[in-house]
C-alpha cells in the first residue's frame, strides 16, 4: 500500500512560505475591512449616546421619562458606592447570576436527559407527548406566580422558573436531535458490537449535541429572563427587584442602569458560550465564512 | 467444494416487504435462495434498486425477513449477526470522532481496553495506507480515504462474515486496483465468508468464488456462477486478460444484461405513464 497516492500528515502546504504579494494584499484588505467595521460600531455608539445626552440636556426629550447617559452613570456610581436599597450592588448581581446559572444548569440537564429518553423510547414519547405540549402551550411566566407561592421569596422559586424556561427549549432540540440521528451510523455501531447504551453514548448523544448546543444560546437568555421575572414577581434581593423598585419610584435612570448591567452579564455569558461551543464542535467542517478568515 | 455449506450463509425462500409511507407494501426481494459456504467469497451483481443492499441488511440482522429464513454459521438470524463486519454503501463513519477513534470503535465495543484498541486501530490504518491521518476528522479526508477507513473499521474485528456494499465505488481506478488486491490478500489470511455487492462485473469475477446474478426488482436469484479461476489470484488487473476470465465475463454479462435492460424498460415505462397521466 506504500504506493498509494497520498502524503501522510499532508494538510495544505504552508500558505505563506514566500511572501506572495497577492496574499499580502488580500490580508491588508481584510484588515482594512475589519477596522472599518469596528470604527463604524464605535461611531454608532457615540452618535446614539451623545445624541441622547444632548436631547435630554436641552430638554427636547424630558429627562424624567427618557433618563440620560450621564444620569445612568451617576446612578450606577451611587449604587456601586452606597449600595442599593437591598444591600450592595454586587450582592444583587451575584444573587441574580446565581439564580440564572442554577436554573440554566437544572434546565439543560433535565432537558437533555428527557429529550434523549423520549427520543430513544417512542412509547414514552407517545404517552407523555400531549402533556408536554400542554405545559409548553402555557404562558410559562404565570408558572412564576405558582413557584413563588410554593417555594417562597427566596432563591428556589427563581431557579425553578428559569429552569422551566430553559427546559423546554433544550428538551425540544434534544428530542429532535435524537430523532434525526443518521440510522446508518446506528446500524454501523450495532454491527461493530455496541450495546444499546453504547449506541446512545457514542452515536445518539454526540449527533444530538449539534442540536442541543444550538438551543443553548436561546436557553441562556431565557435563564436570565427567568431569574429577573421571578424577582419581579416577588423577591428580597436581586436585579429584578432593583428594577421593580426603580419602576415604582419613576427612577428611569435606575431602570436603564440595571438593564445595562443585565445586558453586560448576558453578553459576557454569550461569549463564554461561543468559546465552549467551538470546543465541543471542533470536529465540524468550518462554515464558509470561517474558512475565509482561517485561510488568511 | 471441500468446505461444507452448513456453516456459511444460507438464505431460504427469503422475502422482504417494506411498508411505504402511504401504507401499501413494497416487495424489495422475493423468494431468495442462496448458499455461500464458510470461507467463500461471493459477489452479488444485479440492476440498480433490485434489492442487493436489502439482502445484506437481512444477513447482518439489521432487518427481519418477512418470509423465509436467514441462517448464518448454522444459526437462524435473530438480532444482530455476531462476528460480522459491514462496509456500508453510504458513509457510516462518526463525523465527530477522529479517524483513529472511528477505527478503534469495534474493539472498544467488544470490551478491549482503550489503549490496546487504539494500538490495534493504528496498525489497521497502516494496513489500509492511512498511517499519518490518525488525528484527522472524516470530513478532512477524500471520499476514497473515508472508504478505506470504513474498511479498516470493519476488518479490525476480524469478522467471520464480511458484508460489503459497493465498497470501492467511490475510488478512482488506480486506488481501486490497489484496494482490490489488498482486500484479497487480507481475505486469504483469515478467510471470512464474504458477500460483496458491486456494479462492476469485472471486479466481481476477478475477486469471487461465486457470482450471484439477481433479477430486476423485486429481486430473486437468477443464476449462480462458480468462478474456477485459480487462487491466489495475484494481481487482479492481469487476470482480466486470461481466456477463462473473458469467457466467464461474456456468459455472466449476457445474463445480467437482460435484467439491466428490463429494469431500464420498466422505469422508462413508469416515467412515460406518469407523463401521460
Ligand atoms: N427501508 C426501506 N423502506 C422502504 N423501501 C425500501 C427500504 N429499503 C429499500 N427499499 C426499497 O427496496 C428496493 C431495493 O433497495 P436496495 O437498496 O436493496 O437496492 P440495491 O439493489 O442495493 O440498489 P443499488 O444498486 O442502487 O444500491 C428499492 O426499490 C428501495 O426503494
Ligand atoms: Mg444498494
Amino acid at each position: 500500500m506504500s504506493d498509494a497516492p497520498i502524503t501522510p500528515r499532508g494538510g495544505p502546504a504552508p500558505a505563506f512560505e514566500v511572501e506572495d504579494p497577492l496574499a499580502v494584499a488580500a490580508r491588508r484588505r481584510v484588515r482594512n475591512y475589519k477596522l472599518t467595521v469596528r470604527a463604524g460600531q464605535i461611531g454608532t455608539f457615540i452618535v446614539i449616546v451623545a445624541g441622547w445626552q444632548l436631547l435630554t440636556h436641552f430638554k427636547i426629550l424630558d429627562p424624567f421619562f427618557a433618563g440620560s447617559p450621564w444620569g445612568i452613570l451617576l446612578r450606577l456610581a451611587d449604587w456601586a458606592v452606597h449600595g442599593t436599597a437591598y444591600g450592595s450592588l454586587w450582592l444583587q448581581i451575584w444573587v441574580t447570576m446565581e439564580e440564572a446559572l442554577l436554573g440554566f444548569a437544572v434546565g439543560v440537564i433535565s432537558g437533555v436527559v428527557m429529550g434523549v429518553l423520549l427520543g430513544e423510547i417512542p412509547l414514552l414519547a407517545d404517552i407523555l407527548g400531549p402533556y408536554i405540549k400542554m405545559v409548553n402551550a402555557l404562558p410559562r411566566i404565570v408558572l412564576g406566580s405558582i413557584f413563588v407561592i410554593w417555594l417562597g421569596l427566596g432563591l428556589p422559586s427563581k431557579v425553578m422558573l428559569a429552569a422551566v424556561l430553559v427546559f423546554f427549549v433544550v428538551f425540544f432540540n434534544a428530542f429532535q436531535g435524537v430523532r434525526s440521528v443518521d440510522r446508518n451510523l446506528v446500524a454501523n455501531a450495532r454491527i461493530l458490537g455496541a450495546s444499546r447504551l453504547q449506541v446512545v453514548w457514542h452515536v445518539v448523544v454526540p449527533s444530538a449535541t449539534t442540536w442541543i448546543i444550538a438551543s443553548l444560546h436561546v436557553a441562556l437568555g431565557f435563564s436570565i429572563i427567568g431569574a429577573i421575572v421571578g424577582e419581579f414577581l416577588g423577591a428580597q434581593k436581586g436585579l429584578g427587584l432593583v428594577i421593580a423598585t426603580a419602576q415604582n419610584n419613576f427612577d428611569t435612570n435606575g431602570v436603564f442602569g440595571a438593564m445595562l448591567i443585565i445586558g453586560l452579564i448576558a453578553v459576557s455569558a454569550e461569549g463564554l458560550m461561543s468559546i465552549a461551543e467551538r470546543r465541543l464542535l471542533a470536529w465540524r467542517p468550518p462554515a464558509a465564512t470561517e474558512t475565509s478568515q482561517a485561510g488568511l | 467444494m471441500s468446505v461444507s455449506t452448513e456453516d456459511g450463509i444460507e438464505l431460504t425462500g427469503v422475502t422482504k416487504r417494506f411498508v411505504t409511507p402511504t401504507g401499501s407494501t413494497m416487495t424489495a426481494i422475493r423468494d431468495v435462495n442462496l448458499r455461500v459456504g464458510a470461507g467463500r467469497f461471493c459477489a452479488v451483481v444485479g440492476p440498480t434498486g433490485c434489492g442487493k443492499s436489502t439482502t445484506l441488511t437481512l444477513t447482518a440482522g439489521l432487518e427481519r425477513a418477512s418470509a423465509g429464513q436467514v441462517r448464518v454459521f448454522g444459526k437462524p438470524v435473530d438480532g444482530i449477526t455476531p462476528n460480522a463486519g459491514f462496509v456500508f454503501q453510504t458513509d457510516a463513519l462518526m463525523p465527530w470522532k477522529s479517524v483513529l477513534d472511528n477505527v478503534a470503535l469495534g474493539p472498544k465495543f467488544r470490551g478491549m481496553a482503550t489503549r490496546d484498541a487504539l494500538a490495534e486501530a493504528r496498525r489497521w490504518l497502516g494496513v489500509v495506507g492511512l498511517a499519518g491521518f490518525e488525528d484527522h476528522y472524516p470530513h478532512q479526508l477524500s471520499g476514497g480515504m473515508r472508504k478505506r477507513v470504513s474498511l479498516a473499521a470493519a476488518l479490525i474485528n476480524k469478522p467471520r462474515l464480511l458484508l460489503m456494499d459497493e465498497p470501492f465505488s467511490a475510488l478512482d481506478v488506480q486506488t481501486r486496483a490497489i484496494m482490490t488486491n489488498e482486500l484479497l490478500r487480507l481475505w486469504e489470511q483469515t478467510r471470512p465468508s464474504v458477500l460483496f455487492v458491486t456494479h462492476d462485473l469485472e471486479e466481481a469475477i476477478s475477486m469471487a468464488d461465486l457470482v450471484v446474478v439477481m433479477t430486476a426488482g423485486p429481486a430473486t436469484v437468477k443464476a449462480v456462477y462458480e468462478i474456477d479461476l485459480p487462487r491466489p489470484r495475484g494481481a487482479v488487473q492481469d487476470i482480466r486478460f486470461t481466456p477463462r476470465f473473458l469467457e466467464l465475463y461474456r456468459q455472466i454479462w449476457e445474463s445480467l444484461r437482460e435484467e439491466v435492460e428490463r429494469t431500464y424498460a420498466l422505469s422508462a415505462a413508469a416515467t412515460a405513464r406518469r407523463a401521460a397521466s
